[in-house]
């Protein structure tokens, strides 16, 4: 078998290509193997999004219902609820955690005193590494009315807070806001590598034409953070309307629903605690749609815009 | 004239560089201690007494220092059943994203690998769209995998972006004639890859390592979704049993008076964070180089 292979060695056939490499292939297989079953599988359980779902039948075999269950969502009172309130986190969301990590950069590339820089870097990565659960956990026990500290440093400085976690308009300020102190500094660091990679020479001859520390910020660091912005800007307006789930769905109480629930949250109380299968398949199916059409939509305008893009 | 113009403009540099300089360390300083106190407030609090935390009576050190939250907590037997299946399935599922993603990622990294593009397509697909929560959860039932050990390692393995990320470390640390220098030498794929690539790569793998332990140790999606048996239960759902949901504290009301046992379950939320988090925490400032070098080789994909 190696033998007549190695016969036609010379022309170099595809199959032969192939079979050079056969090794790769082997390398490859596992990830492979576990994509197909566990990601490209589901994609075809899709199909139950346009079918009456019922457990007895499968699949397969379930009935074909068309556009309804579309239409039960499209229709429903919690539509609207949930596509306002996953539009607000995460606009405001992109507002608020997309330039602080850039002025975070900004700023550490400014200073001077290596000591207090490594620290200061340091520190504000750290609370990227609590975990979703322990950060909620936090959220609640400071915010509590009874023993939390953020009422009882604001109450000594005479300010009266209700108990924020049942106030459904403070609920996408706090995740925000909750959001920043958690993963600004961490965010930054792809700025920073950035802002490093910056010639020194231009800082030096900036100097020598008399630019203050203020303007050499403004007139060289922030151009040189803008295509790394453009990209992940592009990611980040991509997944406008994919608010992530953990955090939204562990700071839910029944007092700010009005504000929390969003798509994810709802798709995964119809689908496995309502067991409402097709219905919670089909908003899901809603939602991964319309974020496919805007990263694709804000790609090609950046790639319009401005030559960068991300395929 | 002209020298004492620049000298004026020098001066007027210096005062502004300095009233800059003063605004960039305050804020900054400012900065940390938001970043730091409310970290700093959980260990503290949770080595205090229960009525001080809940009174607010603790500030910048914990008040009569006792351990009783930490006491109690060695009697909550789930958060060490959760504690145990947590570590088992960091270490397992570290090992196994190691082994499904590297290989694959070094085959992509390949130019002569036939059918390159292909393969990278496949893998880049499901970034950007997913069959969604309930048909995966059907696969995965269907599998056998609900309520099995397994589903906390095997299901959710490959991860692209780790592949992109050691794809692109491949295509661009490992020297070009080394491959071409060990196929004269009869070298095949397979053993070129195990004592050429993986020894020159152990940067990358241990920023992956460490990426992929963060994220289990971390994760409770997939256990909520998957996992019902209490005993598989990791230590993240247990958390946010005793966190989120108040459960567990019923218990906590015999004997004494409710109020007290009220402060003593928010100590034991404060002992519970400290514990849990300790580890990963200890750990990262020694290893946050590897950390950042990891996010900066993902960046030069973008």
């Amino acid at each position: 078998m190696a033998l007549s292979f190695q016969k036609i060695g010379n022309e170099s056939s595809l199959w032969q290509r192939i079979w050079r490499n056969r090794a790769l292939y082997l390398l490859l297989l596992p990830a492979t193997i576990l994509m197909i079953c566990f990601t490209y599988l589901p994609m075809y359980g899709i199909t139950i999004a346009f079918k009456d779902f019922s457990p007895t039948l499968g699949i397969v075999d379930s009935p074909w219902a068309g556009f309804k269950y579309f239409t039960q969502y499209f229709n429903s009172y919690n539509f609207w609820t949930t596509i306002r309130n996953t539009l607000i986190i995460s606009i405001y969301s992109v507002i608020v955690t997309f330039p602080l990590p850039i002025v975070l950069a900004l700023l550490c590339n400014q200073m001077t005193a290596r000591r207090f820089k490594r620290f200061f870097q340091v520190s504000t990565y750290l609370p990227h590494f609590i975990s979703t659960v322990v950060m909620c956990g936090m959220i609640i026990l400071f915010l509590s009315p009874s023993s939390g500290i953020i009422p009882k440093m604001l109450g000594a400085l005479g300010i009266n807070v209700p108990n924020l976690m049942g106030v459904a308009e403070a609920f996408p300020h706090i995740y925000v806001w909750t959001e920043v102190w958690q993963h600004c500094g961490w965010d930054s660091i792809m700025y920073i590598a950035a802002l490093s990679a910056v010639d020194p020479s231009l800082y030096e001859a900036a100097t020598v034409d008399g630019a203050s520390q203020w303007q050499k910020m403004i007139k060289i660091d922030i151009p040189m953070l803008l295509p790394t912005a453009t990209v992940l800007f592009i990611l980040r307006t991509g997944s406008i309307m994919s608010v992530g789930f953990e955090k939204v769905y562990l700071l839910q109480t029944t007092l700010n629903l009005t504000y929390s629930e969003i798509i994810s949250t709802y798709v995964y109380k119809m689908g496995l605690i309502s067991n409402q299968y097709s219905l919670s398949s089909a908003i899901n199916l809603f939602n991964n749609i319309i974020n496919f059409i805007l990263l694709l939509s804000v790609n090609l305008l950046s790639k319009k815009m401005s030559d960068t893009s991300l395929v | 004239m002209t020298t004492a113009v620049k000298a004026n403009n020098k001066v007027k540099r210096m005062t502004s560089d300095k009233i800059f300089n003063f605004f960039l360390y305050l804020i900054c300083g400012i900065g940390t201690i938001i970043v730091l106190y409310p970290m700093y407030f959980i260990i503290i609090a949770s080595f205090s007494s229960p009525t001080a935390v809940s009174s607010g009576s603790v500030g910048l050190f914990p008040v009569n220092p006792t351990f009783d939250g930490y006491i109690k907590l060695l009697g909550y037997t789930s958060i060490w059943v959760g504690y145990r299946n947590t570590i088992i399935y960091t270490i397992l599922g570290t090992a196994m994203i190691l082994a499904v993603n590297i290989p694959a990622a070094y085959a992509l990294s390949r130019k002569d690998l036939v059918g390159r593009r292909i393969f990278n397509l496949f893998f880049i697909i499901p970034m950007f769209f997913t069959g969604g929560l309930i048909p995966t959860y059907m696969i995965v039932k269907n599998f056998g995998l609900v309520d099995n050990f397994w589903v906390m390692i095997i299901p959710f393995s490959v991860v692209t972006y780790y592949i992109i990320v050691a794809r692109t470390f491949f295509e661009n640390s490992l020297p070009d004639g080394i491959w071409e220098a060990a196929q004269i030498d009869g070298c095949g794929n397979l053993r070129f890859f195990f004592s050429f690539v993986l020894p020159l790569s152990k940067a990358i793998i241990a920023v992956i390592a460490l990426w992929a332990a963060v994220g289990i140790w971390n994760q409770y999606f997939n256990a909520l979704i998957y996992l019902r048996n209490a005993a598989l239960q990791p230590l993240q759902i247990v958390l946010r049993s005793i966190l989120i949901s108040n459960q567990n504290m019923a218990s906590m009301t015999t004997g004494t008076a409710a109020q007290e046992a009220q402060e003593l379950a928010e100590l034991i939320k404060y002992a519970v964070i400290v514990v849990s988090s300790a580890p990963i925490m200890c750990l990262y400032p020694f290893v946050q180089k590897y950390f950042n070098q990891g996010v900066m080789i993902g960046a030069m994909k973008g």
